[in-house]
């Protein structure tokens, strides 16, 4: 840039970007400390809240699952430049998808069933993705909106399903279906809610979407179309079906992580199953800026915080809305961090 | 359906309307002048919660108004800082101002979760508030939603019929030609998104102020996020914006009457779900409307037999809008 040179010396120094890391538990602590929340204790249990016990820890792995399915799944649609909003409500179709085999077929064997109950927690995932893909083709609604507008009709449909043809028998509790039998649950170790199949599932995901976007001819391609669509459709790449096949790939992962919230954590289906994890994962991946090896790392310290943070109203009487402060003020931060960064270069 | 009760509902959706007005107003301003503000329902959720707090702390509703005010238009100067100055994407800053200020709303807001407070009062506006049958639709309110009715045609006229008002619509359109005539274009565009974030913190205190009187967590329950939809529905346009507003508002007055209905084929859908419909609903207006700029949609009414090609090809032109050309793209001064 020609004008580079104009600002402060101290933009160039590569501190920067440091710097605004820092200023996001700065601003956090500010906000204690003006608040009148003791800063000290609230720090402390946001850092090690998570670690107190084997059960929260076993908790943060679990919330951090379907986290790492979200975020893998986000990573392909940045790099096709959409911005998946969507990503809520393919989570809550995943869950209607898995709960709706786990009804139909309750007398086969359970390997069989929880097998074929993920495929149908991807499909859904990916229908719904899917429904947002012709909104934005047919409709020119941008996929942000057409997102939100279908994690609304979600939302409504699971309430629907809970409260009408799902019914608790003699009940007329809005707040889930009634409990699978025990032995339909995933294998879980005794002693915590920690199913093992979650987490390596997240795994495995990332691991693909990495091999598919840095080694495949899908890859590259959806990456020409997330750099310049228009480039990429002169280029001979089928610009508008890639960006579909994208939002598809990524409703697959993000209604797996909801099959998984109905198979290993909620046992039922939840009025409120997706419980903002796919926001979350936009969070994530806004941080790491789509680069598949850093979702790991952040979307496990993200899940720390968040379950650090329901300790804090019993604890301290500080309302927990205090995790979700410190993961935006974070990746806000990073943002300004990246703008520095690219001003030095 | 009588008349009195016609004008009971008709101005319950006008006052029901009011804060959605007053923040998609604010957002057509800024995406005018070319800013896609995407942090519109966390700041409408801080505005408010501040508004609320400052009315209860002096018991001046006024002065309640104002913080609201200067909170969205801080909120609105970080999102320029960070997407016209340091040049991250606008969609992205816009998103995780929206995330970081509801948690900040809650957290912040916790003491007066639930607490009674101060609130705008009703009103009537002296004899044409006894005109009878329009008296009860239009002039039977509190100031705020008075003020929303007004702003409609104050910000068609500014922008549309000022220079200053085409100015900021050649940022949105024409930045470079803008900057070319004279322009200091990143400024200007400060600025107008600065104004309209005020008016969505009024309109966040317009929520805890005046229609729900009282904060709690989210209260707006995503409203926020439909004010950025019916932008795009209304076209970038005042009057269609409002009519935007008016029919979600139109909406969610049915969805409570039928919550309400006598027993029939509507058995057994929670509550929850009527709340819920109007958003997707407006969502699936978006969508038929924006179809009609779809090159598909137009051949197929080109197609059609002579009698009916006049007509529908000119709904599609009434109904087809173009976004402002630069839109949600920060400016490089050449």
């Amino acid at each position: 840039m020609s004008h580079s040179t104009e600002g402060p010396r101290w933009r160039t120094v590569p501190l920067a970007p440091l710097l605004a890391l820092l200023a996001a538990p700065g601003f956090v602590t500010l906000l204690l400390w003006l608040s009148g929340t003791p800063v000290l204790a609230t720090w402390q249990l946001m850092l090690s809240g998570w670690a107190s016990t084997a059960a929260t820890r076993a908790d943060a792995l679990m919330l951090a699952a379907p986290l790492m399915l979200c975020a893998a799944g986000l990573t392909i649609t940045f790099a096709a430049g959409l911005y998946n909003l969507g990503v809520e409500g393919q989570v809550t179709f995943g869950a209607i998808g898995c709960m709706a085999v786990m009804r139909a077929f309750p007398e086969w064997p359970a390997p069989v069933l929880w097998m074929a109950a993920l495929a149908g927690a991807l499909v859904a995932g990916a229908a719904w993705a899917g429904a947002a893909a012709l909104l934005r083709r047919y409709g020119r609604v941008s996929e942000i909106f057409a997102g939100l507008g279908l994690n609304f009709l979600a939302t409504g449909c699971v309430l629907y399903l809970v409260a009408g043809p799902w019914k608790k028998p003699g009940s007329a509790s809005i707040t889930g279906t009634e409990p699978l039998p025990r032995e339909l649950w995933l294998p879980t170790l005794e002693g915590v809610r920690l199913v093992p199949a979650a987490p390596i599932l997240g795994l495995l995901a990332i691991g693909m979407v990495w091999l598919v976007l840095a080694h495949s001819r899908w890859g590259l391609e959806i990456r020409a179309v997330g750099i310049n669509s228009t480039a990429a459709e002169r280029l001979g790449v089928p610009a508008t079906r890639r960006m579909t096949a994208a939002l598809a790939a990524c409703g697959a992962l993000a209604g797996l992580a909801g099959g998984l919230q109905v198979l290993a954590v909620f046992h039922a289906l939840v009025s409120n199953v997706s419980s903002g994890i796919g926001l979350l994962a936009l969070l994530v991946v806004l941080l790491v800026d789509a680069r598949p090896a850093w979702v790991l790392p952040v979307a496990l310290t993200f899940a720390a915080f968040a379950i650090s943070a329901f300790k804090l109203p019993l604890a301290l009487q500080v309302d927990s809305s205090l995790g979700g402060v410190v993961q935006g003020a974070l990746v806000f931060c990073a943002l300004i961090a990246r703008a520095l960064v690219a001003r030095s270069t | 359906m009588d008349a009195t009760r016609l004008a009971i509902d008709l101005a319950a959706i006008l006052a029901g309307a009011a804060p959605l007005v007053i923040a998609a107003l604010g957002e057509t301003i800024s995406e005018r002048a070319g800013v896609v503000n995407l942090s519109l329902d966390g700041k409408m959720l801080l505005a408010g919660m501040t508004g609320f707090a400052v009315g209860l702390h002096t018991g001046d509703v006024l002065l309640g108004f104002a913080a609201a005010a200067l909170v969205g238009a801080l909120v609105a100067a970080v999102l320029c800082l960070v997407s016209l100055r340091l040049r991250q994407s606008q969609t992205a800053v816009g998103f995780v101002l929206a995330l970081l200020c509801t948690d900040l709303s809650s957290f912040l807001g916790n003491p007066y979760n639930r607490v009674s407070g101060v609130a705008v009062s009703h009103l009537p506006v002296p004899w044409l508030a006894d005109v009878p049958w329009l008296g009860t639709v239009l002039f039977d309110h509190t100031p705020v939603i008075y003020l929303s009715m007004l702003l409609i045609p104050a910000v068609w006229w500014f922008l549309f019929r000022t220079r200053q008002g085409l100015v900021l619509r050649a940022l949105g359109e024409r930045p470079a030609a803008a900057f070319a005539r004279g322009s200091a274009v990143v400024p200007l565009q400060a600025w107008y998104v600065v104004i309209g974030g005020a008016l969505v913190g009024i309109a966040g205190a317009a929520y805890t102020l005046d229609l729900k009187q009282g904060w709690s967590y989210r209260h707006t329950a995503g409203i926020g996020w439909i004010a950025l939809a019916i932008v795009i529905f209304g076209g970038w346009n005042p009057w269609r914006v409002a009519l935007g507003c008016y029919l979600f508002g139109a909406l969610q007055t049915l969805a409570t009457r039928w919550q309400g209905a006598p027993p029939g084929v509507l058995d057994g859908i929670p509550t929850q779900v009527y709340q819920l419909a109007p958003f997707a609903l407006m969502i699936l207006v978006l969508a038929l409307v924006n179809g009609a700029t779809n090159p598909a949609v137009s051949r197929i009414a080109a197609g059609l037999p002579a009698p009916l090609r006049r007509p529908a090809l000119w709904l599609l032109g009434r109904l087809s809008v173009e976004a402002p050309a630069a839109l949600g793209q920060s400016f490089v001064r050449p």
